[in-house]
């Protein structure tokens, strides 16, 4: 059956081309520790299944060039040969022509005409085998006894993997992409009917709202975790890219990674390839020096490039260091002088770190000859652009004589991300959380000018204003306004701006999606969104906002000069928990006089209302989704999906005591009471806690709502005996 | 023969070709796109799919719309999706002689002109038919690079 063997070939090939990754991996590995059997183990079996599977299904070529690598190889691991430069060059060059041959396969369903004799010929000649005498006609696979490894070793990894293939399933991406659309599509129905539901007080309406909710949330979660992938996956070639530039620079760098593990969306991986490979050629180029000269400057003959990823307040981090000779800063600025890019004097002006983002202008290297392999055009103008493009940000540190790195911070995801609504002149905009640092109020007249620039002090330190209504030409005047306002403190570039709006609404969730083309040109937008209402929503592009705005380069110095310490003054202990939808919520850790947790057992009802005996007297317990009806999500059904254990703040004010039912403790953070007014009744304001917004309840408020409510219960059930 | 469908902008009575249009609809609610060139109205969500709106009177060089009237949506589709232009009133769609086809007015301003690609006498009106890709271009990247590189 034709379609039958389509598959198996095309399983073959994806298979295959993994497999030539970690051969490459693998054969540097051997370079650096040419005694270890373990990877030659993995060599020689990657090799040998190769083999195997070609001849199965007939490329004879590829099958030729396989055998006569495996047999090179049989000789390393028998310990008769030894490796060698020369030889892993060769194996790698295999791998290389292997590749050429997948590729003929895939686009041709042949392995092409070519039988490479050349190679087979180096790979018979490092085996010390007389030119001409590789085999023509390997035996087919099985009937040649194959040196098998006799330690038990790799036998039983080889059987721990074949276990773990049975419980995974190779799935098309496109199904995937597919299934991330409609996701989103879900998710906007969610908001949508959620809206619609908190308009009216329907119950069985609110319940099966509350059931979408939460079935929408894990299907979410689940299909966003199917998209992830280690980011292993992007940078699996930069060791060998280091490699070859290495030898072809006569330069000695070894290449590190950490955080193999960290997983990201697939389109974020394959975006960020480039980049990153950009930067570790340019790193391996620019960065580490000769091994005279780093021998000269006291350092190590071989440089090191580590590439780091890890995750980092609900964003990634990839970190790419090497320890060179650093960025000559007055390299750069004499270069950007000649690109006409700034006048002498600006660059005399410049701080160190403008300086060092005048690297990111278009055409600029400081690369004091143009190499085969760099400075051929595509600067770090590119990759910037390609890291801004998915949402990232990329920035960069040096030291002249110790080394560079280059930080990236990415997006999770680029699907669904979770944004504040704010309003300005009565529009309504999403910001990314991603860039949020916290909320502050003000109030007229406390923002001033400091050299034209409007400033806000925070904490003693002073962050440039941007209005977003002036920013937006949305009209009104800011200063007119009598009532206060909101500063929302943005992140853009690594500065620190804040952007005043009219009005916060509920932090909510939100799909991204493109802008048509005729918008693209407006860098102060991300995207749009469809809102809970059903209108379209902008998403405000924070980095290009501080570009228009001009705070990028602005009046930061100062800030940065006042980073270290921050004062962190009326910090205030706050207990963090989740409600029972799982949104975070904190209370003033003095106003809670306990926290119990009571078995549900343990709880008796009187009529409406439960309560525990807590000692002599009898504490009444309230399920905070009772209290403080959340617009964005139904109430949960008391009772349904109940814990066995019940999480409960004590709140005591003289003789009163409330028991507040909550859903899940999560941490006492200390921090500086900074709290925006919020709209709903029981709630304080909101603030940022461990970079999430975070309700503030407010528990007298709580206590006299629960008060009233009990005194409307007993006049209405008064009413109804009488 | 030739489909145009029909609908009128400020009193002018103009058409496009049918197969381009993807379908009609009332007026909806519009988001406005600050710092956007003034053709754009602004996005409108089609069925969970965000609209590019396009206000016909701009590139024709119309006074602006009554705010009390609220516009149609003729959707159509371009190359790079599919974009709504506002119109005041849709009416049907007619069956064209392409022999007919006269050259646009030259009462028409020379920017109007040249989103015109011929006009049909019909009964004492004039229909004029629009180049859709024109009248998108003109609002393309273009015009907007300008506005942004103001500052």
């Amino acid at each position: 059956m034709p379609g039958e063997m389509d598959e198996i070939v095309a399983e073959f090939l994806v298979e295959s081309y993994e497999s030539l990754d970690r051969l490459d991996r693998d054969l540097l590995a051997l370079e650096r520790d040419p005694h270890s059997r373990e990877v030659l183990a993995s060599i020689f079996r990657t090799m040998h299944t190769i083999k195997g599977t070609c001849g199965f299904l007939g490329f004879a070529k590829l099958e030729r060039i396989a055998h006569a690598a495996e047999s090179l190889l049989a000789g390393l691991r028998d310990g008769s040969l030894s490796i060698t430069p020369q030889t892993a060059g060769v194996l790698l060059a295999t791998g290389d022509v292997m590749r050429l041959i997948l590729r003929q396969i895939e686009a041709t369903g042949t392995d092409g005409e070519d039988d490479h004799d050349g190679l087979v010929e180096d790979l018979g000649r490092l085996r010390g085998a007389p030119p001409g005498v590789s085999p023509a006609v390997p035996p087919a696979p099985g009937a040649q006894p194959e040196p098998q490894p006799v330690r038990s070793g790799p036998d039983r990894s080889v059987g721990l993997r074949s276990a773990v293939t049975e419980t995974t399933v190779r799935v098309d991406v496109n199904v995937l992409d597919r299934l991330m659309t409609l996701v989103g599509e879900l998710v906007l129905a969610r908001n949508q009917l959620a809206a619609l539901a908190s308009d009216r007080a329907d119950p069985s309406l609110a319940s099966a709202t509350q059931s979408v909710d939460r079935i929408t949330a894990e299907l979410q979660e689940g299909v966003t975790k199917t998209r992830l992938q280690p980011i292993r996956t992007a940078w699996a070639t930069l060791p060998r890219v280091a490699r070859d530039l290495a030898v072809a620079l006569d330069k000695r760098v070894r290449i590190e990674t950490d955080g193999d593990d960290t997983e990201l969306d697939r389109s974020i991986i394959e975006a960020i390839k480039d980049p990153l490979t950009h930067i570790v050629r340019n790193a391996v180029d620019h960065g580490i020096e000769g091994p005279e000269a780093r021998v000269a400057a006291g350092k190590a003959e071989e440089g090191a490039v580590i590439v780091r990823a890890y995750h980092e307040g609900g964003q990634v981090t990839i970190e790419v260091a090497d320890d060179g000779a650093g960025i000559d800063l007055n390299a750069v600025r004499t270069k950007a002088v000649e690109l006409a890019s700034v006048t002498p004097e600006q660059a005399k002006r410049m701080s160190e770190r403008e300086a060092l983002d005048l690297l990111f202008l278009p055409g600029l290297s400081t690369a004091d000859e143009v190499t085969t392999v760099s400075g051929r055009g595509v600067g770090m103008d590119v990759v910037r652009t390609n890291i801004e493009r998915i949402g990232g940000s990329i920035d960069l540190s040096s030291r002249r004589g110790e080394g560079t790195i280059f930080k990236i911070r990415i997006p999770l995801t680029l699907a669904i991300i979770p944004v504040l609504i704010v309003t300005s002149r009565d529009e309504r905009f999403a910001i990314p959380q991603a860039n949020l640092l916290e909320l502050v109020g003000v109030v007229p007249g406390s923002i001033e000018i400091l050299h034209e620039v409007p400033v806000y002090r925070l904490r003693d330190r002073l962050l440039p204003v941007v209005s977003l209504a002036r920013e937006l030409h949305l009209g009104g005047d800011d200063e007119e306004s009598p009532a206060g306002r909101f500063l929302v403190v943005l992140q853009a570039d690594d500065r620190r701006f804040g952007l005043l709006v009219d009005g916060l609404s509920d932090p909510s969730e939100i799909v991204v999606k493109p802008l048509g083309a005729q918008l693209h040109g407006l860098e102060v937008f991300a995207g749009a969104t469809i809102l809970g209402t059903g209108r379209v929503g902008l998403i405000l592009d924070v980095v290009g906002l501080a570009a228009r705005a001009g705070v990028v380069g602005d009046v930061h110095e100062p800030l940065d000069a006042e980073r270290p310490g921050e004062v962190l003054e009326d910090a205030r202990a706050l207990l963090v928990f989740a409600d029972a939808a799982g949104g975070r919520m904190a209370v003033p850790l003095d106003l809670v006089d306990r926290l119990e947790e009571f078995p549900r057992a343990a709880i008796e009802r009187s009529g409406l209302h439960e309560a525990v005996p807590y000692g002599d007297r009898i504490l009444p317990l309230v399920p905070l989704h009772e209290l403080i009806v959340d617009r964005r999500r139904a109430p949960r059904h008391a009772g349904e999906d109940m814990p066995a254990e019940l999480q409960v703040l004590v709140h005591r004010r003289g003789e009163d005591l409330l028991g507040l039912v909550v859903g899940r403790i999560i941490d006492i953070v200390e921090q500086p009471a900074e709290l925006q007014p919020a709209g709903r009744p029981g709630v304080t304001g909101t603030m940022f806690v461990q970079g999430r917004i975070t309700e503030i309840l407010d528990l007298p408020g709580l206590l006299e709502m629960r008060e009233e409510r009990r005194r409307l219960d007993v006049s209405a059930s008064a009413g109804a005996a009488s | 023969m030739k489909q145009l469908a029909t609908f009128t902008v400020d009193g002018r009575f103009l058409g496009v070709d049918v197969t381009r249009v993807r379908e009609v609809l009332r007026p909806q609610e519009l988001t406005r796109v600050p710092l956007a060139p003034p053709q754009i109205a602004g996005l409108i969500n089609l069925r969970g799919e965000i609209v590019t709106a396009f206000d016909l009177r701009v590139p024709l060089g119309r006074p602006q719309r009554n705010p009390n009237e609220r516009p149609m949506n003729v959707v159509v589709a371009t190359e790079h999706g599919p974009v709504s232009m506002l119109v005041d009133d849709v009416s049907e769609v007619l069956d064209l002689d392409e022999e007919a086809v006269e050259r646009p007015p030259s009462t028409l301003g020379a920017s109007a002109r040249d989103l015109i690609v011929g006009a049909y006498k019909l009964d004492g009106r004039l229909l004029l038919e629009l180049d859709l890709d024109a009248v998108i271009a003109n609002t393309g990247p273009s015009g907007i690079d300008a506005e942004v590189d103001e500052r």
